[in-house]
């Protein structure tokens, strides 16, 4: 007749202001760097932050926070530990080092079982990382998350920004918010993205340099704060907010 | 215990189909639960008829609970079996529990070793039907 989780999941996001789900067309843009980075940016500043690991089949999220030993404590559903501040969920908590070789319905199946036990409480932002493209779990989260917005990450390559304007047509076509665009990874300072950004009547962020100083601070948290990469990322927050 | 975050779940649901159904009450619920996310029935249980306490609409209701054998079927070969808790260690049957789809982690096809397979019945939670008054 129907599945009961459904009904319960508006109600486990009721206390969250704003749900934002960073993403992107493309594969490796730095998605899960922004959303990591932007959830600890924004607990430092002493809000009330989650933060969801959406990307099942490849969570990374654990590996730049470098979340260890960490178990979610059971109440009634599970509650999200804190780290740095922040309240992280993620499916390695039960997945491990595991594989977890799962095709579209049973990514919807694992989705909708984690918003239905999660109990967040009250948050003031609550950061999504997403999976690359637009399949499964964008459309769940469509689908059951009526109140999110999208921060869309893109790479200064054409490649990237044609796969971000698709999303952006989708996310127009169905009414979702789009917080705007950050551009990641610039190399050469090329107004490509900012100008498409413009033509497509999307807010341009801000841009990220190319940080080779980012990879040996994964998984450190106070070196990922004095990266150029988080220095970018809090000028962006700054005007997000202005 | 999450076992009570499903059975809030059941709740809820059952209250939003009266509510479609236009019913004033419901008097009974059943449920079916697979056996492949290992719920706690006595618990969850337990769990329904404190809820169902606070809930005028649901206070009477009797809530049947079926459970359903977890079968697998391999997309690769084909094979068929059926899920056997006891093989698994602790760690394995609690993320199993939480998450049933890590069943693709941590199972695989006796026949043919491919996580490949699918869950054809007996995964989770599921509202099988509600009888109420108008
Ligand atoms: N500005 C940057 N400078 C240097 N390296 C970066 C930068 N942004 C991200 N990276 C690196 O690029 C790789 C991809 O980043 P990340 O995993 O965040 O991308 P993603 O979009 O989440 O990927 P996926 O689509 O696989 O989820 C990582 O190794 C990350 O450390
Ligand atoms: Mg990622
Ligand atoms: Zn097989």
């Amino acid at each position: 007749m129907a599945d009961p989780r459904i009904s319960i999941i508006e109600e486990r996001l009721r206390n969250i202001k704003h749900i934002i789900a960073v993403s992107s067309g493309k594969g490796g843009v730095g998605k899960s760097l922004v959303a990591s980075m932007l959830a600890l940016i924004l607990a430092r500043k002493g809000f009330n932050v989650g933060l969801f690991d959406l990307d099942f089949t490849s969570p990374s999220t654990h590996l730049i926070l470098g979340v260890e030993g960490l178990m979610p404590e059971e109440d009634k559903g599970v509650i999200p530990p804190l780290t740095n501040g922040i309240k992280y969920m993620s499916i390695t908590y039960y997945s491990g080092k595991n594989v977890s070789p799962l095709r579209g319905s049973d990514i919807s199946n694992a989705l909708i079982e984690l918003l239905a036990i999660t109990r967040w409480n009250s948050l003031d932002y609550l950061i999504i990382d997403m999976p690359p493209g637009i399949s499964d779990s964008t459309l769940d989260l469509l689908r059951l998350v009526r109140r999110v917005k999208f921060l869309i990450v893109t790479s200064p390559s054409k490649l990237a920004f044609e796969t971000v304007r698709k999303l952006i047509a989708l996310l127009r076509e169905m009414n979702f918010p789009i917080i705007g665009l950050i551009e990641n990874m610039d190399m050469k300072g090329s107004p490509y993205i900012r100008e498409m950004a413009e033509r497509l009547r999307i807010n341009y962020l801000g841009s990220i340099p190319f940080d080779f100083a980012l990879e040996d601070a994964l998984g450190d948290v106070n070196a990922l704060l004095k990266t150029k990469f988080s220095e970018s990322l809090m000028k962006i927050v700054d005007e997000i907010y202005n | 215990m999450h076992e009570w975050a499903l059975a809030e779940a059941v709740a809820s649901a059952a209250i939003r189909i009266a509510k479609e159904e236009k019913l004033k009450s419901i008097s009974i619920v059943n449920v079916s639960l697979g056996e492949l996310q290992q719920v706690d029935v006595e618990i969850f249980k337990f769990a329904l008829s404190e809820i169902k306490s606070n809930i005028p609409m649901l206070k009477d209701a009797d809530f049947n609970v079926k459970i359903v054998k977890a079968e697998f079927k391999c997309r690769v070969c084909g094979y068929r079996w059926t899920f056997r808790r006891e093989v698994l260690n602790e760690e394995v049957q609690e993320a199993i529990h939480f998450i049933p789809e890590l069943a693709h982690s941590f199972i695989r096809c006796p026949n043919c070793s491919s996580p490949d397979f699918e869950v054809v019945k007996g995964r989770g939670v599921w509202l099988e039907s509600i009888v109420g008054v108008k």
